[in-house]
């Protein structure tokens, strides 16, 4: 009979994707890549947000664009007619994506030649909350329809986010949205996330979006 | 489905530690698991035998999850609560100054090598 061995470990099950995270981080800072995280729930507006963003971007910056689904490259194709370089990837199935997944994409994206790089999260407001990709900063779009009470129910998700893009406020007229309740339940989660609302659609509030991402980035270059 | 990833990313840190003592084999792994820490035990539990089935150290591994109950702590009058009865409302005073003290914990605790 062998001997059997208890190993006391007492550490987070997060805690080596932290760590690879914060390598990724330290290489993307030599580098001088900014990478920013972008999650929301499916139907939010990511794909067309983006294509603003880039639109609005595109002279001022070299971007990337990482878009991670479960499956198809539907999003991957309507990004790559903005100009923009973009790699499609797939996660197999899992709801997120983790630090080593995030550098494998960065890996086939090629950063030589980028200076911001958007990675499109999976659409899901609860488990990319969890895992640290190693991005500089973490953005959410929340969009009308979804309703104010967001912040309540996916509370991890607001608590780690650096900018709350409130989506889609063409409609605001429609829904019972209130925007200083939204605003409210945000700053419970975490006080210093910047909201910015605007409409992908019209083209309202994206200068204001456009010009926080390209002064991170240039400071991230500093 | 997140739990299956997070089944993933528990096998390669106990993978990485079973290898860093020379183990054989592992019996047991247990987990500590906050009762608000967003993860399902049978939803793990299903994963788990899913997964462990793919991964010839895990080979016949049990999972135990030690379930830590939460606890919030107000700081209008100085009393803890069930977090689960009452959220961020305390019953006592109906403060919402109030924070979790215990009870998002997801961990590896120990493991039990051959």
């Amino acid at each position: 009979m062998r001997e059997v061995r208890i190993l006391e470990i007492k550490q987070s099950v997060f805690a080596d994707n932290d760590r690879q995270a914060q390598s990724l981080r330290k290489e993307l800072k030599e580098k001088g890549v900014f990478l920013l995280n972008l999650m929301s729930s499916p139907g939010s507006g990511k794909t067309t947000t983006l294509m603003r963003t880039i639109e609005r971007l595109k002279d001022s910056l070299r971007i990337g664009v990482m878009e991670a689904d479960i499956d198809s490259d539907v999003d991957a194709r309507t990004i790559s007619e903005s100009g923009a370089k973009v790699i499609q990837l797939h996660t197999g199935g899992m709801c997120h994506l983790d630090a080593q997944m995030t550098r494998q994409g960065l890996e086939g994206l090629e950063t030589d030649d980028v200076e911001l790089v958007i990675l499109e999260n999976v659409g899901n407001l609860v488990c990319p909350a969890e895992f640290d990709t190693g991005a500089v900063k973490n953005a959410m779009i929340l969009s009308v329809p979804e309703g104010d009470d967001k912040p309540l129910k996916y509370p991890l998700m607001f608590s780690v986010c650096d900018v709350v893009l409130i989506n889609k406020i063409d409609v605001l007229p429609y829904f019972d949205f209130d925007m200083e309740k939204c605003r409210e339940y945000i700053h419970m989660r975490n006080p210093k996330t910047k909201i910015i609302p605007l409409c992908a659609k019209t083209g309202e509030g994206i200068e204001e979006w456009a010009d926080w991402l390209l002064e991170e980035a240039e400071n991230w270059k500093k | 489905m997140h739990e299956l990833g997070v089944v993933f990313h528990i096998m390669d840190s106990v993978e990485k530690i079973a290898r860093e003592n020379q183990a054989d084999g592992i019996n047991k792994v247990v987990l500590e698991l906050g009762e608000v820490s967003a993860v399902i035990e049978s939803y793990l539990q299903n994963c788990w035998s899913w997964a462990s089935k793919k991964r010839e150290l895990f080979d016949g591994t049990e999972l135990v999850v030690d379930i830590l109950p939460a606890v919030t702590y107000c700081e209008g009058c100085r009393q803890t609560y069930s977090t689960v009865d009452y959220g961020k409302i305390c019953p006592f005073c109906n403060s919402t100054d109030t924070w979790l003290l215990q009870g998002n914990e997801f961990n590896i605790k120990e493991i039990e090598v051959y």
